[in-house]
């Protein structure tokens, strides 16, 4: 094995040394960032996008994107709310949430997989068709959200810990065994750096696609449940941007646009950047015009950062 | 034609040029004179494709140096070779597709609008695009897009564009091979309008059919020295292909003797053009099949259709004495072919996983249970493999692409060989991998063959093919031309088959 330096670990763990030099400067800066009732918020509201990330760490690992997880939000939490009027089953609303994150996930691989269309404009075009349908759906009204289940996920505890965090801890933990200890996992890295190679190898590379964008919709379904039971209400507009905050948390997280390198341990981290930075900007009254500023700064900066980190590392 | 002037137009003298454990270029001396088509011929790995780096400033020569017009001249970038006049056009295209004929002629040299240095002077550039194409007697209209185009016809605005920069040495790296027999003959009347006109051509090509044709002299390379170099009007065929191949056959090739049993894999008048003829071959059990061409010949294609790749228009194949459809790399896997391609880096090998990763790739479903992998098979199996295959590698969990070529191309095969399949079919197996590993690449197909393995051995590399192979198909512009057996299998046989030539006389 390579011995470690103190490089290895700034490349291993650039980004972790990132996010702890925020929470340390926020902590400085000001008192109640430290706090566990300001951590359990932060946790929350990284809850949703870390859901959204960690299916889009599987995309972009086979080198794809997957553009359309926002609007799959606002569709699946219209959808789910329907279904609750209609019916007063609650379970059913979630089941619903997360068929409409899978449909449009199937919807998404098949294109990708078996038309070889890029998957930038399949799921440019999904997303329209998602928020276009939502829309028609709700004629553009929020629809209200009123059950003990919605209730319990949005504002609940276990052993004091806030439900959404547990369930984002859980998917964390699945498809992190998932990518590392699956045959499905393996070839999510191996498409991701040759596809060709892979095909040349007897794999059936479309099927596997199409699996991990089936992925990515039932993640945005979930991310979904999550959303609307925080707000107790489905917005034809939620998730408006969802995709590309993603998309940072991925990148941040170390993995490559290109495919084939990082992991969902990254994206967490990348998530909790976000999620750290937002709340912190909050916390020091920044105004919210200044906020998507600042995280561009921050996203550009940390990402700079972090190849700097790499290619000392490289050129050893 | 030029022998009369007292300098050559250009002369190499004594070049040298070492790559780690290779001597690629041995004291080469090379002369052009103005008005001449000078051929460059010799084997894969002469040294020819080294000179003609070394002349357009990609690489750096160790010793001897570059005289033009009878001056020393420093040629250390590609830029400084466009400076003397040096063009070549490469085998690869280097065209822009979207843009116009005229807009790739002119790339390299944009005429702009006068007192507007910024803005491009679109007529300029249209009407010194046409009087370049006419100067070469074609007809191609210039505000059509390049994608377009023929490859015959996107070859020839290759040459358009070295012209567009005063081009006084053209060199053309195997420029018909893509190309049908109508197609070269109006390449060659592009090159007799060049010539005519005093510019110097350096050819470079395997097809000595056509070398004989349109050169005035040949200069035959290898191992990287000069053979001979002389007026083509005093060379046969025969001559220069004894020169090219040289050397005898060493003890790199000890195939084992091994008993061929049943047949595995036969090919019966498989179609790979809607127009083309058909190919049959049978490969039995512990055998191992050349399949010999130059590159492009069809061979590959040939590959790649036995593996589902590439579209079969007709014929059969027939594995094991049953029809089989292979409509995909997954079903050739499963019916039990095995394919080494031809380059392992695009199509081999996952560079950015680990050796044991890429091992696996192919064994997958043997190494997990219920779709979760054991580590513990993974590691049985690869380091089985690396010990079989003696892959030199710090740990398993490297990545691929930090090792040297023969090791990753040993990474190929071990995936190969986790999948243990009737047939293996190998595409170019020791392309770039030094002499040690090809030994030992070659000790692996024995081996093959005497585990009773059919094998298909894919090579542009004629003293490889025949020293290895049991039997071997020439191929030549997609046909079979030829089948050699025993002691009618030599390198000079495969040589003139494989340019063109006939079977009988020697």
């Amino acid at each position: 094995m390579e011995p470690k330096s103190f490089i290895d670990v700034l490349r291993r763990f650039g980004m972790a040394f990132i996010l702890l030099a925020m929470i340390i400067a926020l902590s400085f800066m000001n008192p109640r960032f430290f706090t566990i009732s300001n951590f359990l918020t932060i946790m929350r509201q990284v809850a949703i996008n870390g859901a959204l990330a960690a299916g889009m760490t599987m995309v972009i690992l086979t080198g794809g994107i997957d553009l359309s997880v926002g609007g799959t939000v606002a569709l699946a939490g219209c959808f789910a709310a329907g279904a609750l009027h209609a019916t007063g089953n609650s379970w059913l609303a979630v089941l619903v949430a997360l068929g409409v994150g899978l449909i449009i996930g199937s919807v998404n691989g098949f294109f990708v997989s078996y038309t070889k269309l890029p998957p930038f404009i399949v799921t440019l075009a999904t997303l329209a068709l998602a928020r276009g349908f939502t829309l028609v759906y709700t004629e553009g009204r929020p629809l209200l959200v009123d059950a003990p289940l919605f209730d319990m996920i949005g504002g609940g505890f276990v052993a004091g810990i806030p439900v959404p965090v547990l369930i984002v801890a859980m998917v964390y933990i699945v498809v992190g065994f998932v990518l590392n200890q699956t045959k499905f996992g393996r070839l999510v890295y191996a498409i991701g750096g040759n596809e060709q190679a892979c095909r040349l190898s007897g794999i059936n590379v479309e099927r596997n696609k199409m699996l991990v964008y089936m992925w990515c919709g039932f993640l945005a379904g979930l991310s979904s449940v999550i959303l609307t039971s925080r707000l107790l209400s489905a917005q034809p507009t939620a998730g408006t941007g969802y995709e590309l905050d993603a998309i940072a948390a991925v990148i941040l997280g170390g993995t490559s646009l290109s495919g084939g390198e990082g992991g969902v341990r990254g994206t967490l981290v990348g998530a909790f950047i976000i999620g750290v930075l937002a709340n912190g900007l909050n916390l020091l009254n920044v105004s919210p015009f200044y906020q998507d500023v600042a995280k561009g700064a921050v996203i550009l900066a940390a990402v700079l950062m972090d190849k700097a980190f790499h290619s000392t590392a490289d050129s050893r | 034609m030029g022998d009369t002037k007292d300098a050559p137009l250009l002369a190499m003298q004594g070049i040298s040029k070492s790559f780690p454990g290779v001597k690629a270029l041995d004291r080469v001396d090379f002369q052009l004179w103005p008005g001449e088509v000078h051929a460059l011929v010799g084997e894969n790995g002469a040294g020819k494709s080294t000179l003609i780096k070394i002349l357009a400033g990609v690489y750096s020569m160790d010793s001897g140096q570059t005289l033009i017009d009878g001056k020393p001249v420093d040629i250390s970038s590609p830029r400084q070779a466009s400076k003397y006049g040096i063009s070549v056009v490469h085998q690869e295209f280097t065209l822009v597709p979207q843009m116009t004929v005229a807009e790739n002629i002119m790339l390299s040299d944009m005429p702009s609008r006068p007192g507007l240095r910024l803005l491009v002077d679109k007529k300029a550039m249209v009407s010194g695009a046409r009087d370049i194409l006419d100067d070469l007697g074609v007809d191609i209209s210039v505000s059509s897009p390049v994608r377009s185009l023929t490859v015959a016809e996107q070859q020839i605005v290759e040459v358009a564009k070295a012209l567009s920069r005063k081009t006084r040495i053209l060199v053309m790296d195997e420029p018909t091979a893509a190309l049908s027999n109508v197609e070269v003959e109006r390449l060659f009347k592009v090159i007799q309008t060049l010539v005519s006109k005093g510019m110097a051509v350096v050819y470079i090509s395997h097809k000595l059919d056509e070398v004989f044709r349109i050169s005035d002299r040949l200069t035959v390379l290898r191992d990287g020295r000069v053979i001979s170099s002389s007026p083509i009007s005093r060379l046969t065929r025969n001559e220069v292909v004894k020169q090219m191949v040289g050397r005898e056959l060493t003890g790199m090739y000890d195939k084992p003797e091994v008993s061929i049993g049943r047949p595995v894999l036969e090919a019966r008048d498989l179609l790979l053009d809607p127009i083309g003829q058909g190919i049959s071959f049978k490969v039995h059990e512990g055998e191992v099949l050349g399949i010999a061409g130059l590159m492009g010949a069809g061979q590959i294609k040939l590959a790649r259709a036995l593996f589902g790749i590439e579209r079969v228009y007709g014929g059969e194949v027939i594995l094991r004495g049953k029809p089989m459809r292979i409509s995909s790399p997954a079903k050739a896997v499963e019916t039990g072919i095995g394919l080494v391609t031809e380059n392992r880096k695009e199509e081999g090998l996952v560079q950015l996983l680990s050796v044991s990763k890429n091992i696996t790739l192919t064994v997958l479903d043997a190494v997990s249970h219920m779709g979760v992998l054991s580590s513990r098979a993974e590691a049985d199996i690869v380091s089985d493999k690396i010990r079989d295959l003696d892959i030199k590698t710090p740990s398993p969990k490297q990545i691929v692409r930090n090792l040297s070529g023969g090791n990753q191309q040993k990474v190929v095969l071990a995936k190969w060989l986790a999948v243990d399949p009737d047939v293996m079919i190998m595409c170019e197996p020791t392309r770039g991998i030094d002499v040690g590993a090809k030994a030992e690449i070659y000790r692996l197909i024995g081996e093959m063959a005497r585990n009773g393995k059919a094998v298909l051995l894919i090579s542009s590399e004629i003293p490889e093919i025949v020293g290895m192979s049991d039997k071997v198909v020439v191929m030549h512009s997609g046909r079979v031309v030829g089948e050699l057996t025993g002691a009618g299998c030599t390198q000079e046989a495969v040589l003139r088959l494989a340019t063109g030539g006939s079977a009988v006389g020697a």
